[in-house]
């Protein structure tokens, strides 16, 4: 036989299986409609054993897997996901922000195969050869369903990373006005490319719409600096002067000072103040501010 | 396109209108440092706000008008770098060294004036 007639000869074989798993599938959905609340009873007992879901309370556990039943046989039934997904997705949203885990939907989804697989194999022992095809029809849908409810609780996971990172990435850079046309720009944490490419555009525009004269950029909360970073931060000072303002550069640790001078980036033309405060007094002057105690005068 | 040069008391100021050629530029270069004599002005405003691009040349060029008026006796200063052109610009190494600048034409002519009363 050639390799074509095999293929075609698979093909048909394919192709005539549906009418003979067309009714299979009814008869499966049948027995799954009948004895839908021992098996869900059933199910949810598997859940709470084996400690999935921990973060929902008996009843509401119930409540969902009544749902998520329903679904199920109903996707059996049509052959369609979209109902499911559907109800995936929403259900991946309402459970992400209770920290529920990925290995806990996969579980419980493996679970339901299970339990079902369980209940037709009790159902149909007696006959071996239908067992077979029983279970040849439902474990392929049982599979994609799986499959669909898995993968819909991961996108939806990642979605919401994303939607952190973004936020994240927002609150991380703040330029705020401590005086009238005096900008303080803290920065916390790691710097990467991005981000000093986004904290550079940020002060850009918070000089421009707060029409600062001078910014002092923190960066006691940097923990570490390399020679690329360093650079990203002359270029910062150097746009920002472009558009007129002044940058005093406060809190550079002794490490980072040892390693900029170590490496060898020339940070001549910067204006660097020991702390945060002696940033803000020197702004002050440049500023032509004076700031005297209350009872100075008595 | 010719850049309009206004004489404001002491001060000239020139507004770049839209995006400049070379050969624009050289001419701004040329009408300015005769213009910052013939009209007795202290202090040269160059209003780029409208420029969305600053390309190495035109960079060039205003460093070298603001050492050729230097040197007729006036003081320069550039405006109205947007931050997107100030920030593609030190990307590209362009820092227009030894240039002022300010924010807008306002800041500008409060440096000039400040300037020339501390002067005076």
């Amino acid at each position: 036989m050639t390799k074509r007639e095999t293929v075609w000869r698979e093909t048909l074989v394919r192709d005539a299986a549906p009418d003979g798993t067309a009714v299979l599938l009814r008869e499966l959905i049948a027995h799954l409609r009948q004895n839908q609340s021992q098996l869900r009873e059933e199910w949810a007992r598997r859940i709470t054993e084996a400690r999935l879901l921990t973060a929902m309370s008996n009843d509401e556990l119930f409540a969902e897997a009544t749902a998520v039943y329903d679904q199920y046989v109903e996707a059996l039934e049509t052959g369609t996901l979209e109902a499911l997904q559907a109800y995936a997705r929403s259900l991946s949203e309402r459970i992400i922000p209770r920290g529920v885990e990925t290995h806990e939907v996969v579980g419980i989804v493996l679970l339901l195969r299970d339990v079902l697989a369980r209940s037709l194999f009790e159902k149909y022992q007696a006959d071996f050869t239908k067992l077979d095809r029983i279970l040849d029809a439902y474990e392929p849908a049982a599979n994609r369903i799986a499959n669909t409810v898995a993968v819909g609780f991961v996108q939806e996971r990642e979605r919401v990373i994303r939607q952190q990172q973004e936020a994240i990435r927002e609150l991380s850079t703040p330029v705020l006005q401590v005086r009238e046309r005096l900008l303080i720009l803290p920065i916390i944490g790691v710097i990467d490319p991005q981000r000093a490419r986004q904290l550079t555009e940020q002060l850009l525009r918070g000089i421009r719409t707060n029409r600062a004269k001078v910014v002092v950029i923190d960066i006691t909360g940097v923990a570490a600096m390399d020679a690329t970073v360093a650079n990203h931060l002359v270029q910062t000072v150097e746009a920002s002067r472009l558009l007129g303002a002044t940058v005093i550069v406060t809190g550079l640790s002794p490490e980072i000072a040892q390693t900029l001078v170590t490496i060898g980036v020339d940070l001549g033309k910067m204006n660097t103040v020991g702390d945060l405060q002696g940033g803000i007094e020197q702004a002050e002057r440049l500023l032509g501010y004076k700031v005297v105690p209350l009872d100075a005068g008595s | 396109m010719e850049v309009p040069v206004l004489k404001q008391g002491p001060f000239l100021i020139a507004t770049v209108q839209a995006a400049l050629t070379d050969e624009d530029l050289v001419h701004l270069r040329k009408a300015m440092i005769e213009r910052v004599v013939t009209s007795r002005s202290l202090g040269v405003i160059i209003d780029v706000t409208a420029m969305d691009i600053m390309d190495s040349f035109a960079s060039r060029t205003l460093c070298e008008i603001a050492q050729m008026i230097h040197l007729r006796g006036a003081d320069t200063i550039i405006v109205g770098i947007q931050p997107e052109v100030a920030f593609a610009m030190v990307q590209l190494g362009i820092t227009l060294e030894g240039v002022v600048t300010a924010l807008d034409l306002e800041e500008g002519l409060s440096y000039l004036k400040e300037k020339f009363d501390s002067d005076a």
